[in-house]
């Protein structure tokens, strides 16, 4: 089989990409039960006959739950029904106490929705199919040396997790992406994941599994009908879930390009290497057997409410970013670009604690963006606060910390959770305006480096930087460089 | 034999009430009568001596305190084995559930402890409820205090058995498709199926979850109608309880006692008798309607023509539901466990559990439910059966235009013999003839003793609409006021 | 005498569909009785009700709703009591071999 590259492939193929999000909803109480939601609980103690499956015991909806998926609906531009059902899934799964799923089947809360995102300068509309609300099933470690369910020995079942609120979110199918489909998966999952967090309906974390993605892949030749599809599971960071889309989408072409045809399965992610691998196949189709929730009643959302919900909603990302780009004075582009990094509300925060909004900007987009990478977290999930960012810039603003020192505090800050000026202090970062001790340290460099000192007289000037580099070594990054380099052309005798 | 086992449990509530005997003396001759018959008799799979004597104690406590009794303090009672009870065995007849005790009680075993009750202990029944004899019970049939060689009806036939050997005045029973109302016919006893939703289902271990309904077992009318009372009314632990007060079946009892029915209208259903019942049940139901009339009341015929949809449309929705409610018993959580020798799968040792725990008839319904709720089928099955459903429904609201209750046999059949219908299932299916339509619509229904046919008692059924179970209650007690008791002739022991 | 409905083979894959791990003997016994129970059930495709709509709650109920508050969980001891198998506070179960649905 030949390697195609990722532009080969879009040159034959057109993809088409669609996305089940599952987001456990931040409520104080489970589903059907008051059990509490609290992560990271003991083993089987946030558990009841309710929760249990326990013989005999029976469910009610949590208010709450339906509310806050109502709320997720109308966020997302759907429609709410006026009258719905819980269905029962049927499948024996031993994290399932009751070897049924309480879901929705045919009878959603929300259909028929939207929500816009902006790609490299185009704005992709993403079809909201459903939301739907649903229990969330207990949590099994399997036992043995491979640590997987493959070649486990046995498995150990905590069902602390087990009907936690659990809202599924279907998009449509998305076609028209072409090769920026990882991409606006990617900017779906995360406009989606900032809407959520706007609401406070979820704390959204990827990595404790409060959000989970599934992303599905096909690929066609160009006017021809959709292909087949694969189901990625476990998809569990936004960087992964862009990294999964493209992994299919190389791995279907190369399916298509041998001339075989591509199974519609279950495919896992491995976070690791970013491959896909199948799931095992199940030995007969899965017929879940849905039928109305007996112990349930409907739920008929009464209009005013829904109303009442919808005058309700806070300032969804979307609106607020238009609003930052009037008020703020950046840019759309700026505006799509700090939407993608995920930190529009950190710039914001940092403007509004006085900082002009071009240095928030830059800071949150540059260095911090990068410490945000180096730690694989959210810029928000920084252990920096925005007023803290905008005394930084305000330090430098008016010259008592250079830009290099800034940065240092801020590693000081993440590293100790210290406040700025609290850091500066612990670790001296006083900038050096004392002119003595710079034109003292200036003349030790000319003298060290006597030829990069002729080579300046000489009219070189760019070789000042090496005379530059010297002095703020000499001062530990706390001389002002701009200071420096006057300082040194003078005494050089040259000027720019 | 003590005299005590004789009195009604209004006249033991009012005994103990006055202090002329004691709540401990009554539970003492219950457990005794239990001891000397239910040997025989089977109705109990669990008798638990020492919490009836220790309920006992507490309500005789009360009282010498002074503190207030209620309606049915000191009486003892029989609870069915669906019924969960904490920290007491509770299998549902089966033998999945064998050893489990339960960390929680049923909202109507935490009622009935509240109320003063005295739990004598779990009773008999048909494996979770699937069955109309007991027989299908893990643990072995009860048998009919009327004729040992027969069955006592079912499912609730331990609880029936129970109040009709004297071994307790009350029981409870739970009805889905006739669970209470049938044996209670074939048994000489009186019992209740609420209006669906007036008594909670929560700690009942579900059959089928939009029909199942407990209720009460006593032998009047009016100890029936106290025990309802005591167990219904609004839960908020079930999404399908009726949030508002019961109409009251007490009153409405005492009312009726005085046996006037003047004015009221009582329809009979042509569709329920004739051809496939036996000919000592419809003489007994003939005279049954001579009695109500000589009672004053205004006998119409009334048509419900989908009625005779009403067993396939149950024996497809039961199934449904059940083979969901009985997916959770796994082997995971509770129960029992077969087959986990380190090297099978959770698949197999899970199947191998279900096959080894589950009986014939609860297999058999598992496997009906499950090919009604496939994708291919639902809709000519499950589907089209909840569309009877509606048409049952409506054949109702007809027929109570016409009538203010409506009557039947309670069961085609006075007690067979035990393992006369065991071998073919669908003519156990027609024992529940004449108590599915309720069951369906969810609409209140009693059986009353009405006579003896050959021997064997035969029992009247009284339908009416939903949440005016008390009519059932009002013309109930004025035909037993008329009627010979039916138990004043059952054999000795 | 009509096509029976239900065969060995349907009863087999209804019966691994319903966990039950079902003898050879039951197999021939299940197939008889599922076969004429069935037929007997069918009969409901006999009342012509497209426009009817179905029933699954005989007391129209909806919107019954508990508010998001926490009550107390089960004792832990409790929740294992009951269990078959148990280890480090967890259900203990047989190796899977099904991935998650």
């Amino acid at each position: 089989m030949t390697t195609l590259t990722y532009e080969d492939v879009l040159a034959k193929y057109e993809p088409v990409i669609g996305l089940e999000t599952h987001v456990e909803l931040g409520t104080a109480s489970k589903m059907f039960c008051g059990c509490s939601t609290t992560f990271g609980a003991e083993p089987n103690t946030q558990v009841c006959p309710v929760c249990l499956g326990l013989p005999g015991a029976l469910p009610v909806a949590n208010e709450k739950a339906i509310e806050s998926t109502i709320r997720i609906g109308l966020a997302l531009n759907c429609s709410i029904a006026t009258w719905c059902r819980f269905a029962r899934k049927n499948y024996f799964y031993p994290d399932m106490p009751k070897n049924f799923q309480t879901s929705q089947y045919d009878e959603p809360l929300c259909v028929e929705g939207y929500l816009d995102v902006d790609v490299e300068g185009t704005t992709y509309r993403v079809g909201i199919e459903r939301v739907h609300l649903e229990e969330d099933t207990g949590k099994n470690t399997h036992v043995g040396t491979s640590g997987r369910i493959h070649g486990a020995d046995y498995s150990l079942v905590d069902y602390n997790r087990a009907g936690i609120p659990l809202v599924e979110i279907v998009t449509k199918p998305v076609p028209g992406t072409g090769a920026l489909a990882p991409e606006v998966a990617r900017a779906y999952v995360t406009a989606l994941r900032d809407i959520l967090r706007t609401l406070g309906v979820s704390d959204v974390r990827m990595e404790q599994g409060s959000l989970r993605c599934d992303v599905n892949t096909s690929l066609n030749r160009p006017g021809e009908e959709w292909g087949t599809r694969t189901e990625t599971k476990n998809v569990n960071s936004l960087r992964s879930v862009e990294r999964a889309v493209r992994t299919e989408i190389l791995r279907q072409a190369a399916v298509l390009d041998a001339g075989e045809r591509v199974l519609q399965e279950t495919r896992h992610f491995s976070e690791t290497t970013g491959d896909t691998r199948p799931g095992r196949s199940k030995e007969e189709a899965t017929d879940y057997r849905y039928f109305p929730e007996p112990d349930l009643v409907p739920v008929a959302p009464d209009p005013e409410w829904v109303e009442s919900l919808h005058a309700g909603l806070p300032e969804l990302p979307a609106a607020r970013r238009r609003r930052l780009v009037d008020e703020l004075g950046v840019s759309a582009e700026d505006m799509v670009h700090m939407g993608n990094a995920g930190v529009v509300d950190l710039v914001g925060a940092t403007a509004a604690a006085g900082a002009p909004v071009g240095e928030a900007r830059n800071w949150w987009l540059g260095y911090l963006a990068q410490k945000a990478n180096e730690a694989e977290i959210d810029p928000a999930e920084l252990a920096i606060r925005p007023e803290q960012v905008a005394r930084l810039i305000a330090l430098v603003a008016d010259g008592s910390l250079s830009t290099a020192l800034a940065r240092q505090a801020v590693d000081g800050v993440l590293e100790t959770g210290h406040d700025v000026d609290a850091v500066i202090a612990e670790r001296g970062l006083q900038r050096v305006s004392d002119t003595g001790a710079l034109e003292q340290a200036a003349d030790d460099a000319i003298a060290a480096n006597p030829d990069v000192a002729e080579k300046v007289r000489g009219g070189k000037i760019p070789a000042v930087g090496a005379l530059v580099g010297a002095v703020m070594k000499a001062t530990r990054g706390q001389a002002d460089a701009a200071a420096v380099r006057t300082i040194l052309l003078e005494k050089l005798g040259a000027s720019e | 034999m003590s005299d005590l086992t004789r009195l009604s449990a209004a006249d033991i509530a009012a005994s103990v009430a006055a202090g002329e005997v004691s709540a401990v003396e009554v539970t003492e001759a219950h457990l005794e009568r239990i001891a000397q018959v239910d040997a025989k008799v089977h109705a109990f799979l669990h008798v638990d001596t020492e919490g009836a004597l220790h309920a006992a104690r507490q309500v005789d406590v009360r009282r010498a305190a002074g503190g207030e009794l209620g309606p049915l303090a000191g009486v003892p009672l029989a609870m069915k084995d669906v019924v969960v009870t904490k920290d007491l065995p509770t299998t549902a007849g089966s033998k999945i559930l064998e050893g489990w005790r339960p960390p929680y009680d049923a909202t109507i075993t935490k009622r009935i402890k509240d109320a003063g009750v005295v739990m004598l202990g779990k009773t008999n029944m048909d494996e979770f409820a699937m069955g109309s004899s007991t027989e299908n019970s893990a643990y072995g049939p009860s048998h009919n205090p009327w004729d040992l060689t027969r069955i006592p009806g079912g499912s609730s036939g331990g609880s029936s058995a129970a109040v009709a050997a004297y071994e307790a005045p009350l029981s409870i029973g739970t009805d889905t498709g006739g669970s209470i109302r049938q044996p209670a016919a074939v048994t000489g006893t009186v019992g209740f199926k609420p209006t669906y939703g007036n008594v909670s289902r929560y700690g009942l271990i579900a059959f089928s979850s939009s029909l199942d309904q407990a209720g009460p077992f006593a032998r009047t009318v009016l100890d029936t109608a106290l025990l309802y009372e005591t167990i219904a009314g609004h839960d908020p632990r079930d999404s399908t309880s009726i949030p508002r007060p019961i109409a009251p079946a007490v009153s409405a009892a005492r009312d009726g006692a005085g046996g006037d029915l003047s004015g009221v209208r009582i329809g009979v259903v042509r569709e329920l008798g004739g051809e496939g019942y036996e000919a000592g049940v419809l003489a007994s139901f003939d005279e049954a309607l001579g009695t109500l009339k000589g009672l004053g009341a205004d006998i119409v015929e009334v048509s419900c023509p989908h009625f005779e949809y009403a067993l396939p449309a149950y024996y497809l929705i039961a199934p449904s539901e059940c083979s969901s409610n009985l997916a959770r018993f796994d082997a995971v959580r509770y129960g029992l466990r077969v087959g986990d020798d380190g090297e099978r799968s959770l698949e197999d040792v899970m199947s191998l559990t279900r096959e080894a725990g589950f009986g014939a008839e609860v297999k058999r319904r598992l496997m009906i439910g499950t090919y009604a709720l496939s994708s291919g089928y639902y809709d000519a099955y499950y589907g089209q059966a909840q569309k009877v459903r509606t048409l049952i429904v409506r054949d109702f609201e007809a027929a109570f235009t016409q009538a203010d209750v409506l009557v039947s046999p309670t069961s085609p059949f006075v007690a067979f013999e035990i393992g006369a219908r065991a071998a073919d299932p669908m003519a156990m299916y027609v024992n529940d003839l004449c108590t599915l339509p309720a069951s369906l619509a969810g609409t209140p229904a009693i059986s009353v003793p009405s006579g003896v046919a050959d021997g064997l008692p035969v029992g009247l059924q009284i339908m009416a609409p939903a949440l005016q179970d008390d009519r059932c209650f009002r013309v109930a007690a004025a035909f037993e006021s008329a009627t010979t008791p039916v138990l004043a002739s059952i054999p000795e022991l | 005498m009509s096509e029976p409905r239900i065969s060995r083979d349907d009863v087999a894959h209804l019966a691994r569909l319903a966990r039950l791990a079902v003898t050879d003997d039951e197999l021939d016994l299940f197939a008889g009785q599922l076969d004429v129970i069935l037929g007997a059930v069918a009969r409901v495709g006999e009342v012509a009700a497209a426009d009817i709509p179905p029933t699954t709650h005989a007391v129209p109920l909806s919107n019954v709703l508990r508010a998001d508050e926490i009550t107390p969980s089960l004792p832990r001891e409790a929740v294992l009591a009951g269990a078959p198998s148990v280890e480090d506070e967890k259900f203990r179960v047989p190796r899977i071999l099904a991935e998650e649905a």
